[in-house]
Formats: C-alpha cells, structure tokens, sequence
C-alpha cells in the first residue's frame, strides 16, 4: 500500500511540473524532400492532443522525431523545459502507441506489457501489470499471445504497454485505423475515458477530422509538413484560418468577394451584387479580395424573393440542381447565377415541405456564422472529395 | 468451441454438400506426400532397417561366410567399449566447430539482414560461393593453408602464439578449423531467413520502452532469430559429428572421429556388425540430443 502512495506521489510530482512539450523550428529533409517544415507546437500537460492531417503530411515523421526514432533535420524538443532533442529514444520520458501495434509476438500479453518496467528495473510489477489490465478490460488475457486477441484487443494491449510506464507524453500514431467503424467509435469513447482517467498528456495522430474532433481537448491541423490552425474543435469548426482548415475540417461554401467597409464589430463585403456581413473576429481578411466562407448546416433555403429577419446574409436566384436525401437531413445543391453550386444540410425536422430540383431559391443564414478567407487561398484546398473528383475526371 | 465442433460434426454428416472441403484438401494433401514418402521409404526407411539387422548380425561371420542374424546385443558393447575415444571425439569436435560456426555466423548473417543495403544479394552468393567447387577440393586447400611451412603458420610462430616446432596440420586446431569452415553457409543461411523476417518496428517498440541497443537485441532480436539458430545449429552439428573428411586430411588417426572409424570398419575391415553397431549408437546419440536441445531452446511456437 505504501508503495503505491510513493508511486501516486511520484506520479503527481511529476505532472506538478508542468510537462509541456514544445517544439521549436523543428524541420526534417529526407534527402531534398522536406517532410517537416520549420514546425512550432506546444502541448500542454495534462491534454488530448490530435494532429490532424491528410496522409502523407508529416505526421507519422513528427511523432517519430518526439519519441526519438527519427532525427530532425534542425530544431529543438522539450518536455518541461528539458532539451530532448538528442536524446536516445530509450531514454526519453515518451512512449508511443503504434500504428501497426508492434507487439512482440515471442512474448505473452502479461509480458508484453511489463516490457517497459521490467527494463527499468521496476519492483512490483505483476501487480502493475495486472492493474493495467483491467484498465484496458483485458483481465484474464495474460497468458495468450498477440496472435490470439482480435485486432481490438491488440489495440488495447498496445495502449497498457505503453501507457503502464507512465510517461509525461503518450504518443498514439492512428492506433484505430485498423479497426471497423463500429470498434473504432467504442475505442474512441474508451481512450478519451483512460485519457482522462490517468491524466497523462496523449498526442493523437489521426486523418479521421470526426475523431479529432470528438476526442481532442485541442487540435492541430497540418498539411504538406506545416501546422495550419491549432486550437479547440469548435474555434477550428467555426472560425477556420485557412481554405485549407476550412475544407477538411467538415465543408464549408467558399464564395469570391470584395471587402467595401468594415467598422470595429463587423466587416461588410461584395459578393456578386449582394452585400454579405461577417464578424471582425472571423476575418482572417479585412480588405481586398477575399473567399465568404459559410457551413452548409448554417444556410437556410427560402422560396425565391420570400421576406428573412434583418441581420441574415442572403444570396438570391438559385436553382436548386440536386436533392439527395440522407435521413436525418437532406442535402441540397443550389445552382447560382455564378455558375458556382453551393451546398445546404437542411434537417428533416417534418415543419415544412423540402425543394424540388429547379427550385428557385434565396440562401440566407445568420451573419455570426460567417468567415472571411484570404482570396489567394485555393478554394478546394483541402477538399477531399473535389480532389477525388479531379483525379476521376483526370484519369 | 463445443457448439462450433458440433456444428461441424452435423454439416459433415448432414450437410448439402457431399464432400466437405476439409476432406477434399486432406486427400489432395495425402496424394501431394506420395512421392516424398516412397522416396522416404525407399532410400530412408530400408536401408535403416536393413543397418539396424546388420548391427545386431553374429560379429564372427565374414562377407564369404556370411552373416547369420544372432540378435547380438554385445556388437553394441564392442563398439562402444572400443570406440569411445573417436565418439566422444566426434562430439566434442562437432560441438567446437559449431559453436565457432555459430560466433561467425550470427554477425555476418545480421549485417547482411539489416546493414548490407543493396549489398544483400552480392554477399548471399558469396556466402554459397563456395559449394561450386568441391568439398574435397576446399578441404584439400586448408591443408595447404595450415601447411607447416604456410603464411598462418610462419605468422603465428613470429609471433610466438606457436612453439618454433609447433604445427596445425595434423592436430585437433586444423580438424575443427575445417569443420567450421565447411559448415558455416549452412548456419549463415537459416540465421539470415530468420533475421530477415524480423519487423524492424518490433525493434523500434522495444527501444521505445526503455531497451538499449544490447538489451534490444537480447530480447527481441535474437529470440526472434531462434528458429534459424535452431536451425542452423542442427545443420552443422548433426554432419559435422558425422564427418570424416575434415579429420582424415586434416588430422591423424590421433584425431580421428567416429566417422573415420566407420568408414574403416566399412570399408577396409569389412566387419560390417560393428561398423553398423557405430552408425547406430552415432544416430541415436545425435537424435537424442537433439530432441534434447529443441526441447530447451523452447522454438515450438515459433517453428
Ligand atoms: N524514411 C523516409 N524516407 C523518405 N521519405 C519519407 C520517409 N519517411 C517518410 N517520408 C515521406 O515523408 C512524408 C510524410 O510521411 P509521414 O509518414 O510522416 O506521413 P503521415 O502524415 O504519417 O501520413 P499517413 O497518414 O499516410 O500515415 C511522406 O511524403 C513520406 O513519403
Ligand atoms: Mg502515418
């Protein structure tokens, strides 16, 4: 019992330190290729971090450089202050979860976990180790090899070999993408559970936005190897920084404009003859150019010409041009006279009637919802299925 | 588990399809055997059954009398009581050379796995270079090289490893030098499949919970390797107990092994009961051991 006090003081000792892990211009070359790019990130103690990004971003390259597996090309690592950057991974106070799990097949589940303290010499680790166990609702499975759980179970084994050492930061490299949706969404709650039950500091990477989302206390966005946005889920969801942010986080309708005045609160811009308001706070451009950024669950569709309250931003004399029905909502693309197609989740909550396809419309939404982008941004960055499409139609 | 059997059990008796899967493949598998067995049958099973017979034939008959089978045990005692020095001999000298063997081996099958980078491929035929010429052939060229008036010999007396009369031809060092020799492609081989299907990930996961190089390797590399290590000491050890080559050429009858004493009774004696009663008690001996030795290494699961 007293053991166990020391364990839980060391333990608080250790996050009373402020565990912070910074990193600082970290870049890393693979010959000329740059994988990471001059890259700033502090995670504070104690919270679930997600790098989100599309494949190939440099995520995996930035988790291997903090446990140690890769070098960076230049720049610094920290924990609490400390400079890792040259540290042996073995001896660096981080431990990783594995995308492809790595669990040693020669050994058996109780020993794959106790890895990691039988070789720092820990005492008493039986009973460490069938207390992780349970923690990851394995008791019982001790004796089995890796071989013989299901892909689910691996998982949670990889998560008590880590996790069992206690480290000031826990890296987690995609450890749901193998698993089935329907593991995935109940592996999701169980992390987010042990993450909060143990306090530690996870970093989640992830190219599944819905995840990060649901998870993460904080999310970084990163694409082609540089952060894009770092910040709770709802400031990214509401107020994306870039076109980017914008596109792969959720959707979002990206309009061409022109700023014609703007005062402390509110910024009033041109799109196409009509006059469209945004939040200051949501500007990310306050003159010239820009793209008027709005969610496609945020618009409502109105019968052409028909009255909305006062503070609405309304685009008029579309024509509705497909309607796919989805159960909960129902999905419209309005055709403008701009030739560009907007989307609208409408929710199928039964109070009226939907559209028809050659509808004519006016969109109008709150402008509290809206964002300014700047215009030099492409607007289909980080659009998956527009870049699917190019690909379709390219090939 | 119960529910899964009986399941199969009432689809085998009842189901639709006449001939389960299952069955269909055991059969094809069964037919896949054929020609291995007869083969195991012909050139296997026979001729021990006809060495055992012959080990246990009256040791006073001779090729013109002829044989008569008397069930003597004694040959047995002959031999061993006889012997005893050649077989101890032959064991010790095989398990020098395939420790030696092993220490050789393991590095350079390591580099070649993870360190030879497009190398790879040049250093495998290297190591196999040398079954394009003849066993003889090679084993006659150490005796060259251990030659008393050879580079080796000269260079160990300069520096006074060796007496100024001392030699290596002709004594046990030269014996176990060629045994080595010879045998070491076939602990190279095994030891570089096993090591090159290692996950190199394994590796990084174990340096990730606090392993340093060394410990790494002690506990994830090598038991990983075992199968081939197995494998490969079983290769060296069982012909290199056998052999005669080495101690004939290298050697003197001072150095001879069991199969030098063999190849006597054999062929110049003709005392073929004996000769027999030898070839057995080598057999039982190194299965014996072997079983012995697959039991401790513990690589059921892995094989
Ligand atoms: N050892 C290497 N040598 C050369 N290029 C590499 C190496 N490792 C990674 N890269 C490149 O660096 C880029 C980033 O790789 P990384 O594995 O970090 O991507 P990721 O964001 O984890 O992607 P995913 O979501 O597909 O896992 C990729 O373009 C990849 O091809
Ligand atoms: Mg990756």
């Amino acid at each position: 019992m007293s053991d166990r006090d020391t364990d839980q003081r060391e333990q608080h000792d250790r996050t009373e330190a402020g565990a912070d892990l910074t990193l600082t211009s970290i870049t890393k070359r693979f010959g000329a290729f740059t994988a990471v790019d001059d890259l700033d990130l502090v995670v504070e103690q104690g919270r679930f971090f997600a790098l989100l990004g599309p494949s190939g971003c440099g995520k995996t390259t930035t988790l291997r450089m903090v446990a140690g597996l890769e070098e960076p090309t230049s720049g610094r690592i920290e924990i609490a202050g400390r400079d890792i950057s040259r540290l042996k991974p073995y001896k660096r106070p981080v431990n990783t979860v594995f995308q492809s799990y790595a669990l040693f097949p020669h050994l058996d589940i109780s020993e794959n976990v106790a890895f990691g303290l039988r070789r720092r010499g820990v005492r008493d680790v039986k009973r460490q180790v069938g207390e992780m166990l349970e923690l990851v609702e394995l008791g019982g499975y001790g004796k089995r090899r890796p071989a013989q759980l299901s892909g689910g179970q691996q998982q949670r084994v990889a998560l008590a070999r880590a996790l069992i050492n206690r480290p000031q930061v826990l890296l987690l490299d995609e450890p749901l993408g193998a698993l089935d949706l329907k593991l995935r969404r109940q592996m999701q709650i169980e992390l987010k559970r042990i993450q909060t039950e143990v306090g530690i500091t996870f970093v989640h990477v992830t190219h599944d936005q819905e995840e990060a989302m649901t998870m993460a206390d904080t999310i970084a966005v990163m694409n082609q190897g540089v952060i894009e946005q770092m910040g709770a889920p709802h400031e990214l969801y509401d107020s994306p920084a870039t076109t980017f942010v914008s596109n792969f986080l959720g959707q979002s309708n990206l309009v061409r404009a022109e700023v014609v005045a703007r005062d402390g609160e509110r910024v009033v811009v041109d799109a196409f003859g009509s006059k469209l308001v945004a939040p200051t706070g949501r500007a990310r451009r306050t003159e010239g150019k820009v793209w008027v950024g709005v969610r496609p669950e945020k618009v409502f569709l109105a019968r052409a010409g028909s009255e909305t309250g006062d503070d609405s931003n309304v685009l008029g004399a579309g024509t509705v041009s497909d309607v796919s029905f989805i159960g909960v909502s129902t999905q419209y693309l309005v055709a403008m006279p701009w030739g560009q197609e907007l989307t609208v989740f409408e929710q199928n909550s039964g109070a009226r009637d939907g559209f028809r396809v050659g509808d004519q419309v006016d969109l109008h939404w709150s402008a509290a919802h809206t964002f300014l982008l700047d215009a030099d941004q492409d607007a289909h960055a980080g659009d998956e299925s527009y870049a699917a499409m190019a690909g379709a139609s390219a090939s | 588990m119960s529910i899964a059997q009986a399941g199969v059990t009432t689809e085998g008796l009842t189901g639709p399809e006449p001939a389960p899967p299952v069955r269909r493949r055991s059969k094809a598998g069964y037919l896949l055997l054929l020609p291995g067995m007869l083969w195991l049958v012909v050139f296997f099973l026979v001729p021990t059954i006809q060495l055992m017979a012959t080990s246990l034939y009256d040791p006073n008959g001779s090729l013109e009398t002829g044989y008569t089978m008397t069930g003597s045990i004694s040959n047995y005692w002959t031999a061993l009581s006889t012997f005893q020095a050649p077989f101890l001999r032959s064991l010790l000298y095989a398990g020098i050379a395939t420790l030696l063997a092993l220490l050789l081996a393991y590095p350079l099958a390591y580099a070649i796995a993870f360190k030879a980078g497009r190398w790879k491929n040049a250093m495998l035929v290297l190591v196999i270079a040398p079954f394009f010429t003849s066993f003889l052939v090679r084993t006659l060229a150490w005796k060259s090289i251990l030659s008393d008036n050879g580079f080796i010999v000269s260079t160990l007396k300069d520096l006074h490893v060796l007496p100024p009369d001392g030699r290596l031809l002709a004594t046990s060092v030269a014996v176990i030098t060629g045994l080595t020799y010879n045998f070491v492609p076939f602990m190279v081989l095994p030891l570089y499949a096993s090591l090159e299907k290692i996950d190199l990930r394994l590796v990084e996961a174990s340096k990730d919970l606090y392993a340093d190089g060394f410990t790494s390797f002690r506990k994830v590399t090598l038991p990983l390797s075992m199968p081939g290590l197995v494998a490969g000491t079983l290769l060296t050890f069982i012909p290199a107990a056998g052999d005669y080559i080495n101690a004939e050429l290298l050697g003197t009858p001072q150095q001879y092994m069991i199969g030098n004493v063999i190849d006597n009774l054999f062929l110049v004696q003709l005392d073929y009961p004996i000769a027999a009663s030898c070839s057995v008690i080598l057999m039982l001996a190194i299965v014996a051991m072997v079983l012995v030795y697959v039991r401790r290494a513990g690589t059921e699961e892995l094989l």
